[in-house]
């Protein structure tokens, strides 16, 4: 994929950028996500039209720097409500398939 | 004399105080009209028992003399997205369509602490992704002005429940317009707060330097009590301000000193219904009548802050959906599967499957094209450039406020339009949010309120308009609001229903 300011996004495009975001895609999905994430990415890349050469990138709008709350100890999370929504769990953890 | 559920708060208030009728009474006529109207499809969980037991709890208080605050015992909804220890929450989604939080979002603790009555929790679009709430994964709700049509979105239950007279007051959540926008279709009036006024902890989120949560109401009024009541700094909500909470009701029984009202030349553009124009000129022309100034001015980087709040909103909910992996909680193909069975060539199933199986469409594209706008190559071109142009968006809202004191323009381009109107072509839905977008980059308040009812096909249709400020001026656009309902009563017409 190279840069441009004007996608034109392929299939494996798609599939590429499907799997970087943990989806699966049926076929149908890969044509249809092909044409609208194209179209919609030719109306953000209208931000080509304003000069930004001096300007800094603002990540966040309060003024706040370095919020940080007193270092007090506080009860946490019960172990019971962490794993109360878990889809699979047993009396202390979250079960996950392998990963080695 | 009215029916209790159609009361403001202020009449709530007065009605409990004076003794003419109890909270039992309120949440009773309240509920009735949610089960009877069911069509409308507002509620996504209705807490009936909870919320009859919670004001039997008030009307004791009452009764006792003790009180927890003015709105002790006023039922109010909340869009589905803040998390209610105990009661289901599902952002709209499927993907949390069995999630049973074990904490309250910070608002609903407020709201608690004040003895307000949660009635239940409304339809939105999924993780707030949508202008219509068609992208809700348990159906669209309806206008009641017309119920062909979409109420608007993503806060749009909230919204209905409102204008049918369900509730007493709603609160909602603004990213790109969700609450100003379905308040706009509805003849309602909807706060999108100062960024960081309102604590966001606990609210499922959809973009975090976007993401407001705030009042929607019957009138001007009461989202000045209702603002009092939830606004404030937070320790769990490291980016909510600790700015000064003003006592808000206390500012709009006056009219305000004369105002500058700027009016954007870039909110009156080309391809706003004419209809929706002229009625927000005409509301400017009544506030001018009493006593305000108005000026033009303009923002022109207005014209392309649609493109930048897309590029950030897409980046921020991809990274914020990122924690919906299958393994904590939400939908996933754990839940059925035997222990036996999760072998390691399954962990990529695990995120992928059961993601692909709980989002909607709508939200696998915006998690795509957030993905996308962040991925090597593409960053510089999209959220690097987007981010810079947020800072031209700030600078460009700053000069207009040394131009005018509040900035007023319309809601939204469009009049509430059909279901299914829009809801195939993704770049249509999007340019919806094209009056209400450029103000959440801004991180600056916009209240929005009726503006004017005009007839389109047979029916009659709500036109919203917004006041903008500085940041931290509510206390400004909630004395020009107020003042505005005091001249025109258009906010107290309801839909018959």
């Amino acid at each position: 994929m190279e840069p441009t300011s004007r996608p034109n996004l392929t299939r494996d495009d798609v599939l590429h950028i499907a799997q970087l975001a943990r989806l699966t895609l049926t076929d149908a999905e890969v044509g249809t996500f092909q044409t609208e994430l194209s179209e919609v990415l030719g109306m953000a890349a209208a931000l080509d039209a304003v000069d930004t050469t001096d300007l800094p990138e603002t990540a966040q709008v309060t003024g706040q720097v370095n919020s940080v709350r007193d270092d007090e100890a506080a009860a946490p999370l019960p172990l019971e409500d962490a794993l109360a929504n878990a889809p699979m769990s047993d009396d202390h953890n979250f079960i996950v398939p392998a990963v080695l | 004399m009215k029916a209790p559920n159609t009361f403001t708060i202020i009449e709530a208030m007065q009605w409990l105080e004076a003794g003419d009728g109890t909270s039992v009474e309120l949440t009773r006529a309240c509920l009735a009209v949610a089960k009877e109207r069911r069509d409308l499809n507002v509620f996504i969980t209705l807490c009936e028992a909870e919320a009859l037991a919670a004001a039997a709890a008030s009307d004791e208080r009452r009764a006792a003399g003790k009180p927890l605050s003015k709105i002790d015992g006023i039922p109010y909804v909340a869009k589905d997205s803040y998390c209610t220890a105990g009661i289901r929450t599902t952002a709209g989604s499927k993907m949390l369509d069995d999630f049973v939080p074990t904490y309250d979002a910070e608002v609903i603790t407020r709201l608690n602490n004040a003895g307000a009555i949660l009635l239940g929790k409304t339809n939105m679009d999924q993780f707030g992704h949508g202008g219509s709430t068609e992208n809700s994964g348990y159906g669209p709700s309806k206008n009641p002005w017309d119920p062909t049509r979409v109420p608007g979105g993503s806060s749009g239950g909230c919204a209905v429940a409102l204008a049918a007279d369900m509730c007493v007051f709603a609160v909602g959540e603004d990213t790109g317009g969700s609450i100003r926008q379905p308040a706009s279709f509805t003849n309602t009036t909807g706060l999108k707060v100062t960024y960081g006024r309102v604590s966001r902890w606990g609210c499922i989120a959809y973009a975090s330097s976007l993401d407001t949560m705030g009042p929607m109401t019957k009138s001007v009024v009461d989202a000045a009590i209702v603002l009092t009541a939830i606004a404030g700094h937070d320790p769990k909500d490291a980016t909510s301000a600790k700015h000064e909470v003003e006592h808000y009701p206390a500012v709009v029984h006056d009219d305000p000193a004369p105002l500058k009202i700027g009016l954007p030349r870039e909110f009156f553009a080309e391809g706003i219904d004419p209809e929706i124009t002229a009625t927000v000129k005409a509301a400017a022309t009544r506030l001018e009548a009493a006593g305000h100034t108005l000026v033009e001015v303009s923002i022109p980087v207005v014209a392309h802050a649609i493109a930048c709040y897309y590029i950030i909103a897409w980046a921020e909910a991809s990274s914020n959906l990122a924690r919906f992996d299958g393994i904590h909680y939400g939908h996933s193909i754990l839940k059925d599967a035997k222990r036996e069975s999760v072998t390691p060539s399954k962990l990529y199933d695990v995120y992928a499957v059961s993601r692909s199986a709980g989002f909607s469409a709508e939200t696998k594209r915006r998690i795509m094209l957030g993905t996308y706008v962040l991925s090597a190559g593409y960053y510089d071109a999209f959220y690097r450039k987007a981010l810079k142009v947020r800072t031209a968006i700030v600078r460009g809202f700053a000069e207009a406020f040394t131009e005018a004191d509040v900035l007023l323009a319309p809601v939204s381009p469009v009049l509430p339009f059909a279901i299914g109107e829009k809801s195939a072509d993704p770049l249509a839905m999007y340019m919806a949010d094209i009056l209400t977008a450029p103000i959440n980059p801004a991180g600056v308040p916009s209240l929005a309120l009726p503006a004017g009812l005009v007839e389109r096909d047979g029916v009659t249709l709500p036109v919203g308009m917004q006041l903008i400020g500085p940041q931290f001026a509510e206390s400004t656009l909630l004395a020009l609001g107020a003042q505005y309902q005091r001249l025109d009563p258009t906010y107290q017409q309801h839909p018959i229903v």
